[in-house]
């Protein structure tokens, strides 16, 4: 298949698929089990320079866009969706810093980001706030030039394993979403705690922790933007990373088509391949253009976002939703090719079937996208 | 500040353990199979990036590292040079010319120890321990031998290194021997030694903007008879394929009958 990428862009896909065909697939069924962080896979991500597509050529980054983020992205979840959401969620983390940050802030947490020596993480769901941002309780309330950070963050994904957190708390607890501000806390500050790791379906090697404020100190330079701009920043920071979500979910499909497509191949019953039948065929060339027509959609979200494209809101709800649809769907059917064999952990797709599950999910449920979709097309039209 | 060198020698081989031969030419078959970098020569590549980081990252050793590769080969060998580099080699240096073709394990260590030479200041000198077509080990300790330095094959670890001595583990029947010699210094590693590196963004990018200097029979005022065929002690006359037969015999009768022909017939084979 032809994507158009440019030489730069392939040595990113060549450089993931190597780590994923190398240091990724011996181990991923190990790491889902034992449910231990992938720091080896990470190191070498980092030392592939795959953290500095995230960020600018002045903050010791490859200066590239969300298109190769997506790139890297898919190939990482094409081997195992946990190594590929830990990498994602240090991009999620750092992005705010992206959008809302200031020269010195950048200067001071991008460089050991680019170089993938820490990695960020991104705190905004609660227990009482998920879909619903806006009713976070967690505060900061400022003393003298510090902010006081009290609540609690719940399933914080690279939770206890990042270093630079960008967390969401009310500075301004009466004035609801506008009383929301974006700040960097650092692993190690006073009153800054971790819950447990979760036992989760599916990635099960990344990290998803809660993060315990009791009375902790953060530095007022911490602060991204003004008080009171945390939610804008967050949107800002989905409209970015949302299609790397995409790129994920075509990533798994894409792992769970191969794998399904090789046993079809190989696997007789009634004398004959059942790749020979039209009923298997058929599964497969859905399967397949399915995940084509998700990948299409992703690569263009991406490219229209890094065209400099402001109002990118209800594409890249599209590609989020439809691709991790997709993923749903194709892994599924993975696992009923491989039928008796898939169901069993011997092979590699029950695992990406309840990896996939995921991408529905975080970063905002499909149902969420489908109203930020639906209230926009009924603000501005069809077009 | 001084800059300690480490060299790597590297070769490109054909891709694939089953060589076939041309009946006819008594040749290589090479079409249709890709060339790739010496499986044992990229632990030998990562071994010198490694070391190059941990003597940098010591602050009381206080001197730059740098790694160069050399490899001799036709001009297309220029590719694993750019593979190395890719991993974090600093340099690349191709030998390539008309004179260096058919030369013997002998020939290429010396034309090898000329390079290192115009090199200068190389402290340890890492080579795969064999290579996966010619596989006889022997040009690493030939070339040891030619440059009057301490040679240690099959190295599973570097124990520690200074800008003196260097200290080793090996794997020998039935111990480990930890040997430790002044620089320069010859070793050759196997696939035991580390876990070699997928290539950086950057390193890639750096490995296609890079011109590999190419050396010939000029640049390292070489006796023309000291390498290739001239200079080679040993010369291939002829590759050939055994010609396996097979001869198959039915053994019929009682199954009691059937085992003590059998038995009897593996016994004049001196199977049995």
């Amino acid at each position: 298949m032809h994507y158009l990428l440019t030489e730069e862009q392939q040595m990113i896909v060549d450089i993931c698929r190597q780590i994923v065909d190398e240091k990724v697939k011996p181990v991923r069924a190990e790491l889902d089990e034992s449910k231990e962080f992938p720091w080896d896979a990470i190191k070498e991500i980092a030392r592939g320079d795959l953290f500095r597509l995230f960020i600018e050529e002045k903050y010791e980054g490859m200066g590239t866009g969300i298109f190769e983020v997506c790139l890297a992205t898919e190939e990482l979840s094409r081997g195992d969706l946990s190594v590929a959401t830990s990498y994602a969620a240090s991009g999620l983390g750092l992005i705010p810093i992206n959008v809302g940050g200031s020269d010195d802030q950048k200067k001071r947490f991008l460089p050991q980001l680019a170089s993938g020596e820490k990695l960020a993480a991104f705190g905004l769901t609660e227990a009482e706030a998920g879909s619903d941002a806006g009713s976070i309780r967690t505060t900061a309330l400022r003393d003298g030039d510090h902010y006081i950070i009290n609540g609690t963050k719940q399933w914080i994904t690279n939770g206890g394993e990042a270093d630079i957190y960008t967390i969401f708390a009310m500075t301004n607890p009466e004035k609801g979403a506008r009383g929301a501000s974006a700040i960097v806390v650092e692993k190690g500050t006073p009153g800054f705690e971790f819950g447990k790791q979760e036992d989760k379906l599916g990635i099960r090697a990344s990290a998803t922790r809660e993060l315990i404020f009791t009375d902790c100190r953060v530095p007022a330079e911490n602060l991204l933007g003004r008080e009171g701009m945390g939610f804008l920043i967050a949107m800002k920071t989905f409209d970015e990373s949302r299609p790397a979500v995409g790129a994920q979910a075509v990533g798994v499909a894409q792992g769970a088509l191969e794998e399904a497509l090789e046993y079809s191949k190989v696997r007789k019953q009634f004398g004959s391949t059942i790749s020979s039948f039209q009923a298997i065929q058929h599964m497969l060339a859905d399967m397949a253009t399915s995940v084509e027509a998700a990948r299409a959609l992703v690569y263009h979200t991406a490219r229209v976002i890094d065209s400099g494209a402001k109002d990118v809101s209800r594409l890249s709800a599209m590609s989020k939703t439809f691709a991790s649809d997709i993923a749903m769907k194709v892994t599924t059917d993975a696992v009923q090719i491989l039928a008796g064999y898939g169901y069993m952990k011997e092979y590699p797709v029950e695992k990406m079937m309840r990896d996939a599950k995921i991408t529905q999910i975080y970063e905002g449920t499909n149902q969420i996208q489908r109203n930020v979709i639906a209230l926009d097309l009924i603000k501005k039209g069809v077009i | 500040m001084i800059k300690i060198k480490i060299a790597v020698c590297i070769k490109q081989v054909p891709g694939t353990t089953e060589i076939k031969i041309d009946p006819e030419t008594n040749t290589l078959v090479r079409q249709g199979i890709e060339n790739i970098v010496n499986p044992f020569d990229t632990y030998a590549v990562e071994e010198a990036v490694s070391l190059k980081e941990r003597l940098e990252a010591d602050e009381s050793f206080g001197e730059e590292v740098e790694v160069a590769v050399i490899s001799m080969g036709p001009p297309q060998a220029e590719e694993i040079l750019k593979e190395a580099i890719a991993v974090g080699a600093d340099k690349a240096i191709l030998l390539s010319d008309r004179a260096f073709a058919g030369a013997d394990t002998w020939a290429t260590a010396a034309t090898l120890s000329m390079a290192l030479e115009k090199l200068g200041d190389v402290k340890l000198i890492i080579f795969g321990k064999q290579t996966l077509d010619g596989d006889t080990g022997q040009v690493g300790p030939e070339l040891a031998h030619k440059m009057n330095i301490p040679f240690i094959g099959y190295v599973s670890a570097v124990e520690e290194i200074s800008n003196k001595n260097i200290k080793v583990k090996r794997l020998a029947e039935e111990n480990y021997e930890i040997i430790e010699v002044r620089m320069p210094a010859a070793i050759s590693v196997g696939k035991d030694i580390n876990n070699p590196r997928v290539p950086s963004l950057r390193g890639k990018m750096k490995a296609k903007k890079e011109e590999i200097p190419v050396w010939t029979v000029k640049e390292l005022e070489a006796d023309p008879e000291e390498v290739g065929l001239a200079g080679s002690y040993t010369q291939v006359v002829k590759i050939f394929t055994p010609r396996i037969v097979h001869d198959v015999k039915m053994i019929e009768g009682t199954p009691e009958e059937m085992v003590e022909e059998l038995f009897g017939n593996l016994k004049e084979l001196n199977v049995v």
